[in-house]
């Protein structure tokens, strides 16, 4: 603890007190399991965040069956699929990573934490290219949503060729395109910040701060991560496989 | 000092070290993990609020003196009385329920007295702790800005489309919109990590030998509210992040212009929002059941039945919220269905009170300043409750909803339950926090007049809103002008309570006398720590005993307090685990 006096401590404690354990835990095994409790309720606490998206995404997809069929075509599900793969390989690298925190294995670890990082970056980059994309040609939120018809999806004028541009923003597409760019944007915003967190760790594991009994933080990052793709897995059929 | 032993080393030259004066920096205070620090800056800020909020109050009950001002040309701080009353309320609304009585007792009171009653040394999560207090400080100051900027008027609950760019706004409104939907959010999460670091602190700290059952209630109540906190708080959070984007960008999730749908904020605000007003309630029922027991001198009535209808009332909590929306368009069957559970939520809220009169059955009652706090509550709340049946029936409700009968109603759980516990507590756990003790007689002043006060104040609106005064309007009808007046009257002297215990608490502080470890007799853990505690909470190993023995005390003197039975110190275990 950084406030403390120092000087009842030293009178009363055992000499064997490991320099990680805060003063008021006993021991390791709580001091571990209490941040591990935090971090499982900070997820809970994630899963009702994201809810109301999930909640508001069934409300429009019930009003608005047939526009969100039609608009689904003009998001890409190669790339939506490139990057479920890109997540579900920084999951492994991210579970490793607590593996070798546990051993010890400083090479694997920091390999590990930097293979996540880097998979995360890919992440944003797809989803870079799919926003400008959208953004350029219209294909955006509420009353801002116009289209020219030259732009819509091959896929969509492929099977229904009559479709204008001016069809779908009367149907309300620019509902789909809110709550995608929500959705999206808001899970953009965690793999933002976990990309800031695998940094500090990967710094931390250079120093050398961890070990077998202190390896929370990986631990707990790794927990925070598998959330951020468990939410992606669940974003990509609702938004992009809606046949 | 733990219990009878007086021994107190080297205790007469130099004044004894406690967490208040162990360094005295200021910048020590900022950057704090002591989460008696922490909840002292608490307690510091939400009374800030309360007092804020109240101004706020007295304003707009000013307003409503007169039913049409005199002079419709009549302006205050450039406002006509309209605009201006617009503002009060909702600046009322908005600082009384987010700033003060949501972190209010957990956030303050349960900061300092959890940790404690486990016999621990601080909280699980010290850092989030301190994390928790800046974004609360944070939302604090956005709503300063908020004020600074001219304030609101949409109502506490924000609904669109007035809110969100609907409405015809002036730009600094719009302006300030923006800064309170940052604030809503922030304080959300300030209120999330709160209740996350009490769970995992009554999980993970609570001692080997104290099993659940063998926590004080309030720790019960605590556990009950974090789980709402970190449950619900999270939707409300989404809710004004939305919200935000909506009024700056018109994505068209709530607009109805935009394609939004506006009863859905309903929902989702009320998803979260009723399930606050059990945020509100629970940690001051939780204050409650310690007082009955502490001044009855009898072990708490029904135990578990009181811990376990905390939980059923949190969990029922998640239910009920379409109560609220009855008139907004919602299916009659959805309304049927919430008009049923909410008549569930009473069961609960019964078991508590009834328990808390057979605990003071048969009891030695010592009317203490918290003990009549404790009463006011009981009679309160008895009224309040009774009063949301009233409401949960959707007939009753066509008709009384957004009237002042709803105004009477929740004042009688906000303000004559949680806000009277958190004074009752603030008065029990006094001579803990700050080491002094409180003039008894003028404690026992402001309660009544806070009693007095408030009755006046409410009870006049159940009847001018069974008879139609609709809420939320600067003019009425000549009919209703004696209800009006006498709660302006009775808010007044509720004003006049609080303000007096202001100034008897703060005068404690430099002349007040020496506390006791244990003025009260109270047999929860704290009171076996010196008053004020130490920096690590207990200099000796708190004596383990069930958290309503009263019997293992005996009174000494007024300036000694109470002190363990020399048996109990022999017989009894210590709780080895601390230190
Ligand atoms: C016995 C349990 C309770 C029942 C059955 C109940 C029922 C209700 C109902 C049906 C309404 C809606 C009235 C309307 O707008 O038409 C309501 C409003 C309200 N209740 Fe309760 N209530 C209970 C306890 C509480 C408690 C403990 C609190 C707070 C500490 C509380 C705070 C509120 C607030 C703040 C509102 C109005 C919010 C607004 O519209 O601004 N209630 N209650
Ligand atoms: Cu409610």
């Amino acid at each position: 603890m950084s406030t403390g006096v120092a000087d009842h401590e030293t009178k009363h404690d055992l000499p064997a007190r490991p320099p990680e354990l805060a003063m008021h835990f006993d021991n390791m095994h709580q001091q571990f399991h209490s941040g591990k409790l935090g971090m499982w309720l900070f997820l809970g606490q994630e899963l009702l965040f994201f809810c109301g998206l999930f909640t508001a995404y069934a409300v429009y997809r019930g009003n608005h069956q047939e526009m969100f069929h039609y608009v689904h075509y003009f998001l890409d599900w190669k790339l939506g699929a490139v990057n479920t793969v890109v997540l579900l390989v920084s999951s492994l690298t991210a579970a490793w990573s607590v593996r070798a925190a546990m051993l010890e294995q400083r090479k694997v670890l920091i390999f590990t934490l930097l293979a996540t990082f880097i998979c995360a970056g890919i992440f944003m980059v797809v989803k870079y290219f799919e926003y400008t994309h959208k953004l350029h040609i219209g294909a955006v939120w509420g009353g801002g949503f116009n289209v020219a018809d030259a732009d819509l999806p091959a896929e969509l004028v492929a099977k229904y060729p009559d479709m204008t541009g001016a069809k779908l923003k009367e149907m309300g597409a620019g509902s789909f395109f809110a709550i995608y760019f929500c959705m999206t944007g808001l899970h953009g915003l965690h793999v933002l910040v976990g990309m800031g967190l695998y940094i500090w760790l990967l710094v931390r594991a250079l120093k050398g701060d961890f070990n077998r009994r202190w390896y929370g933080a990986v631990d707990n990052v790794a927990l925070y991560w598998h959330i951020v793709d468990i939410i992606w897995i669940f974003l990509f059929p609702m938004l992009y496989l809606i046949g | 000092m733990a219990g009878g032993v007086v021994e107190k080393p080297a205790a007469h030259d130099k004044p004894r070290k406690h967490y208040l004066n162990h360094v005295k920096t200021f910048g020590s205070w900022l950057v704090t993990l002591d989460h008696k620090r922490i909840a002292m800056m608490y307690l510091c800020a939400v009374s800030f609020a309360l007092l804020l909020g109240g101004v706020f109050a007295l304003a707009l009950r000013t307003v409503l003196w007169n039913g049409t001002p005199a002079d419709p040309e009549t302006s205050i701080l450039g406002a006509t009385m309209e605009q201006f009353y617009n503002k009060m309320f909702t600046l009322h609304g908005a600082v009384m329920v987010f700033l003060f009585i949501i972190p209010g007792i957990p956030a303050a009171l349960g900061n300092f007295i959890l940790p404690m009653q486990l016999g621990a040394k601080d909280l699980a999560l010290p850092r989030i702790n301190l994390l928790s207090w800046y974004l609360y400080v944070m939302g604090l100051v956005l709503f300063v800005c908020v004020l600074v900027l001219g304030g609101l008027d949409t109502g506490w609950t924000l609904y669109p489309p007035y809110s969100m760019g609907g409405g015809s706004q002036s730009q600094h409104v719009w302006h300030s919109l923006v800064l309170a939907y940052m604030a809503v959010f922030i304080l959300g999460f300030s209120s999330i990590l709160t209740g996350l670091n009490f769970i995992v602190t009554m999980h993970k700290l609570r001692p080997p030998g104290m099993g659940m059952y063998d926590m004080p209630l309030f720790l019960w109540a605590l556990y009950a509210t974090s789980l709402i906190q970190v449950l619900a708080t999270p939707v409300v959070g989404i809710t004004l992040g939305l919200s935000l984007i909506e009024h700056m960008f018109h994505v068209g999730i709530f607009l109805p212009q935009y394609g939004g749908d506006p009863v859905m904020y309903q929902h989702f605000f009320w998803f979260y929002s009723h399930p606050a007003v059990y945020i509100m309630i629970l940690p001051a029922m939780g204050v409650q059941s310690e007082i009955m027991g502490t001044f009855s001198r009898k072990h708490i009535f029904g135990y578990k039945a009181i811990a376990w209808s905390s939980i059923a009332i949190a969990a029922i909590g998640f239910i009920v919220w379409g109560h609220h929306m009855f008139v907004s368009g919602q299916s009659p069957t959805a309304g049927i269905i919430f008009s049923f559970l909410t008549y569930l939520v009473a069961i609960p809220s019964a078991i508590k009170v009834f328990n808390w009169v057979a605990t003071m059955y048969k009891g030695s009652i010592d009317l203490k300043t918290p003990m009549i706090y404790g009463l006011n509550f009981i009679y309160l709340f008895g009224i309040g409750g009774l009063t949301g049946l009233f409401l949960a029936s959707i007939s009753n409700n066509v008709h009384l909803h957004d009237t002042y009968f709803v105004i009477a109603h929740f004042h009688m759980v906000m303000v004559g339950s949680t806000v009277n516990a958190f004074l009752g507590g603030v008065h029990l756990w006094w001579p803990k926090m700050t080491g002094r003790m409180y003039n008894e007689t003028l404690g026992r002043i402001g309660a009544i007049l806070v009693f007095v006060g408030f009755n006046l104040a409410f009870m006049p609106q159940f009847v001018s809103g069974t008879r139609g005064m609709p809420r939320r309007y600067a003019n009425y009808l000549e009919e209703f002008t004696t209800f009006h007046q006498a709660s302006t009257v009775g808010a007044y002297i509720l004003g006049a309570g609080i303000g007096l215990q202001v100034l008897y608490l703060l005068y404690s502080l430099f002349k007040g006398k020496k506390a006791p470890d244990n003025p009260w007799g109270a047999a929860s853990l704290e009171w076996q720590s010196e008053s004020p505690p130490d920096f690590h909470n207990f200099t000796k190993p708190p004596i383990m005993m069930g958290a309503y023995d009263y019997e293992n005390w005996e009174y000494e003197s007024e300036e000694a307090g109470w002190k363990l039975k020399p048996e109990v110190i022999e017989t009894r275990k210590t709780l080895s685990k601390v230190h």
